[in-house]
């Protein structure tokens, strides 16, 4: 039964992340690439987890911590940078 | 008995959280422009990663008996940071294309939208917001 989920689970976010690089690639503006990007990001972790199931190991999950944190810090850092043209100052 | 509840519950969330991200990533895609935009990914693919965490929590405690806590600092993580992330897509956005008319109802305080302001501008000392007076 849990196989036919994760079968399920697997095309939904492959089909998720198809829709969001649709976004990313067609955006009208920088901003809706970013969100694309940060979307891709939080998507990608859904789909290590579920990997992390179907393969019946903890060893993903600190891949999926890395992207969670690194995916919030670059969008934060490249509203930043957008928004006062520095990011650190 | 109760491994295959386990395994009912772990595979009914494991639907509902990628449906939740599938949701989600429709919305961003088919939603008219950003300020709407910003609301489908932000909140339903929180609440799709969210579900996925927890059937993996009990999918662990049905395959090993073992309580495994330490998706819930994925979850935490994600919950506290995509407000602030959100948050910081609105506010780039509007200082790069925001429309005068729809975006900026009139601010109060006499000031006009921190966002707008110049880097490094000041207003005269006389004309600055006073702090209310301590009772």
């Amino acid at each position: 039964m849990i196989g036919y989920a994760l079968a399920f689970g697997f095309a939904a976010i492959s089909v998720a992340l198809l829709l969001n690089l649709w976004r990313l690639a067609t955006g009208p503006t920088v901003i809706d690439r970013l969100l694309a990007a940060d979307t891709i990001v939080t998507n990608l972790i859904a789909l290590i987890i579920l990997y992390g199931i179907r393969q019946a190991t903890s060893t993903y999950f600190e891949a999926a911590l890395l992207f969670a944190m690194f995916g919030v810090i670059s969008t934060i850092a490249y509203c930043r940078f957008m928004l006062r043209g520095d990011i650190l100052e | 008995m109760i491994e295959t509840l386990g395994e009912l519950v772990v595979s009914l969330l494991i639907v509902a959280g990628s449906g939740f991200t599938l949701v989600g990533s429709i919305g961003l895609v088919k939603l008219p422009d950003l300020m709407t935009r910003l609301h489908a990914p932000t909140k339903a693919t929180t609440a799709g990663v969210g579900g996925v965490l927890l059937a993996s929590m009990i999918h662990v405690v049905v395959r090993s008996g073992e309580v495994s806590a330490h998706e819930l600092l994925i979850a935490l993580f994600l919950f506290l940071t995509a407000p602030i992330s959100a948050h910081f897509l609105a506010k780039a956005y509007l200082h790069l294309h925001g429309d005068r008319e729809r975006n900026f109802p009139p601010a109060c305080n006499g000031r006009d939208w921190t966002v707008l302001d110049e880097p490094g501008e000041e207003l005269p000392r006389e004309d600055r917001p006073q702090p209310p007076p301590r009772v």
